[in-house]
């Protein structure tokens, strides 16, 4: 009886002192939101105080959607380009890599697969420089050009994403029995489609899964647009025009706080919709 | 060509491949060679490029700013995998518990991890510069946080450690959701035939929880230490590298870490090449720190 009691009061204990952590660990995004919610004085003197005129937020919001700096519905919209076509890329050829890589079972491409893992433990900061200089040497030599383009981000993307998209297709597909492919090949099906009709479909939790991990680094990823993009060019990131804006010598706080929100809010809707795939793919990416 | 190397295992296997050899290839064999070499701005110019041998490799050892960093960011790192896997072990505990909003929990403690270490970055610049001494000037007790001299970014060890808070708020979610497939792998009826044993929290915990995830460990801290290793974006909009610190009788930014120490050097200090040596430097210990860390943690995991 006594430690059954002991155990009710220990819960009740923890019960108070989680509430209160999860209080401290949101408090910095209510920060966020009263103080995008202030004219420029209000932030400096009193960034504790609840906003006397929350009509201020939507003021804030609309001078940001409309600042020439930030120019955030061009570089919303280019950052949802760049992250889909991406993905897309990503995720088609990364799993039809891994397919072929698995059935096709011979020291080549057994080799080819480790070196693709091998690479995972490259940092982008050891092949950032050469790669500015190695993209301006295509664009010399053969007039492809790769910087300052989408084209060139979503090709680097899939460059950088693909190694960890194929191992983990790789994974997955070991374990989907070859009968079902015989089966198709019996009655005449052929590779391309065999793959498109029968094994695709059944691949449809690694997908969510892959799109998942590859989104969220792709979404906020700063180093690689600036270094393929350059600084308030005429394509920028959503990152980006953050930074040019709240890097700023004069700090505008309130539009800062708006900004902020702005990119905060979409993500964490997806994040909402989404949240049973991606904590469960998170999760797997890490593990496996 | 191989019969079991058919059309459609090129065809497949091609675009991967060349986007492969094109990004990441090709440039890291450049960016070896050009750590070799007196490659710059203006040598991509069209100037030759010639051989130095290993003066880019001398002269970023020597320099005080290089080493500076270094000692910083093991600083750092080993700060953050203490901080990062001790709350993110408490709160998956916390939350694997009975508790009723548990589920609530899980999901909040999770969602700085969605954005961008940029913008977290910005919003804890707020915090320090603004909040913490506004709290200074309501509470009494905490009266000097409100003095300017005393703010958490004007001090390189408090800028550090507000680095590593804010590295551990955003990463802590994740690492918590690791924990949590680990611990509610552990059987029921371990904890069970624990408790009716007559074992207590804290020997239940130190029992069963530890070994039974020690596999969970290795995997948290690979993580932790390679993501504070090559921290950037927190590090670029939180404290930008500043306040500014003597070290070796050289004037050093103080929380500058290794990554936006390789940038800057490329891009401020506009040396190419011995930015390139540094990223190379950068990596081979990365490589070692990561290999020691997985030995020493595989041994403990059958240890335990």
């Amino acid at each position: 009886m006594k430690t059954r009691l002991q155990g009710k009061t220990s819960l009740r204990v923890l019960e108070i002192v989680m509430f209160i952590v999860f209080i401290i660990y949101f408090y910095p995004f209510f920060l966020v939101l009263i103080n995008a919610s202030k004219a420029p004085f209000m932030v400096t003197s009193e960034p504790l105080k609840l906003p006397s005129d929350w009509s201020l937020l939507f003021k804030n919001i609309a001078s940001i959607w409309t600042n020439p700096n930030i120019r955030y519905p061009s570089s919303f919209l280019t950052s949802i380009i760049i992250t889909t076509a991406s993905l897309f890329t990503l995720n088609i050829l990364s799993s039809q890599a891994a397919w072929v890589l698995v059935r096709t079972k011979t020291k080549f491409s057994g080799l080819i697969f480790l070196t693709f893992v091998a690479a995972m433990v490259i940092p982008f900061q050891i092949v950032m420089l050469p790669l500015v200089s190695w993209f301006r040497t295509i664009h010399n030599v053969f007039g492809l050009k790769l910087l300052r383009t989408y084209g060139g981000v979503i090709f680097a993307y899939l460059g950088f994403g693909m190694s960890l998209s194929i191992f983990l297709f790789h994974g997955f597909i070991k374990g989907i029995p070859l009968a079902l492919e015989e089966a198709a090949t019996i009655d005449g099906c052929g590779k391309i489609r065999t793959f498109y009709l029968i094994i695709t479909p059944l691949l449809r939790p690694i997908h969510a899964t892959v799109a998942i991990l590859n989104g969220i680094w792709i979404w906020n990823d700063y180093l690689l647009p600036l270094i393929l993009l350059g600084k308030g060019a005429g394509i920028q990131t959503f990152p980006l025009a953050v930074v040019n804006f709240a890097g700023a010598f004069v700090k505008q706080w309130d539009l800062i706080m708006a900004a902020i929100l702005m990119a905060i809010v979409p993500i964490v809707i997806f994040f909402l919709a989404l949240q049973r795939f991606i904590v469960k793919g998170m999760v797997a990416g890490s593990i496996k | 060509m191989n019969r079991k190397h058919d059309l459609v295992f090129w065809l497949f296997l091609t675009p991967v491949l060349i986007a492969f050899i094109m990004v990441i290839i090709i440039p890291f064999g450049i960016g070896i060679f050009y750590s070799f070499t007196n490659w710059s701005a203006t040598a991509r110019a069209g100037q030759g490029i010639s051989m130095l041998g290993f003066t880019n490799f001398a002269n970023s050892l020597k320099d005080p700013s290089f080493a500076w960093s270094f000692i910083m960011t093991t600083v750092f790192t080993i700060i953050n995998i203490a901080l990062v896997n001790a709350a993110a072990l408490a709160l998956a505990l916390a939350v694997t518990s009975k508790l009723k909003l548990r589920n609530i929990y899980r999901t909040s403690f999770f969602v700085p991890n969605l954005i961008g270490g940029i913008i977290l970055g910005f919003i804890w610049q707020f915090i320090f510069n603004r909040g913490i001494p506004a709290i200074g000037g309501f509470i009494p007790l905490f009266a000097n946080w409100a003095n300017p001299e005393n703010l958490m970014l004007g001090r390189v060890s408090t800028a550090l450690f507000a680095l590593s808070i804010v590295n551990t708020w955003q990463y802590a979610g994740y690492i918590m959701m690791i924990y949590i497939a680990a611990i509610e792998g552990v059987p029921q009826e371990l904890y069970e035939a624990a408790t009716i044993d007559g074992a207590n929290f804290h020997q239940r915990f130190r029992a069963i929880v530890v070994p039974m995830i020690a596999q969970a460990f290795t995997i948290t801290i690979f993580l932790t230490l390679v993501n504070s290793f090559k921290q950037f974006d927190v590090n670029v909009s939180l404290t930008s590298g500043g306040p500014s610190t003597i070290f070796a009788g050289k004037a050093v930014r103080g929380t500058e870490l290794l990554a936006m120490n390789i940038f800057s050097t490329a891009f401020v200090g506009l040396k190419l090449a011995e930015a390139q040596a540094r990223a190379l430097i950068f990596f081979l210990v990365l490589v070692v720190f990561t290999t020691i860390q997985v030995k020493v943690n595989k041994r403990k995991e059958i240890e335990l």
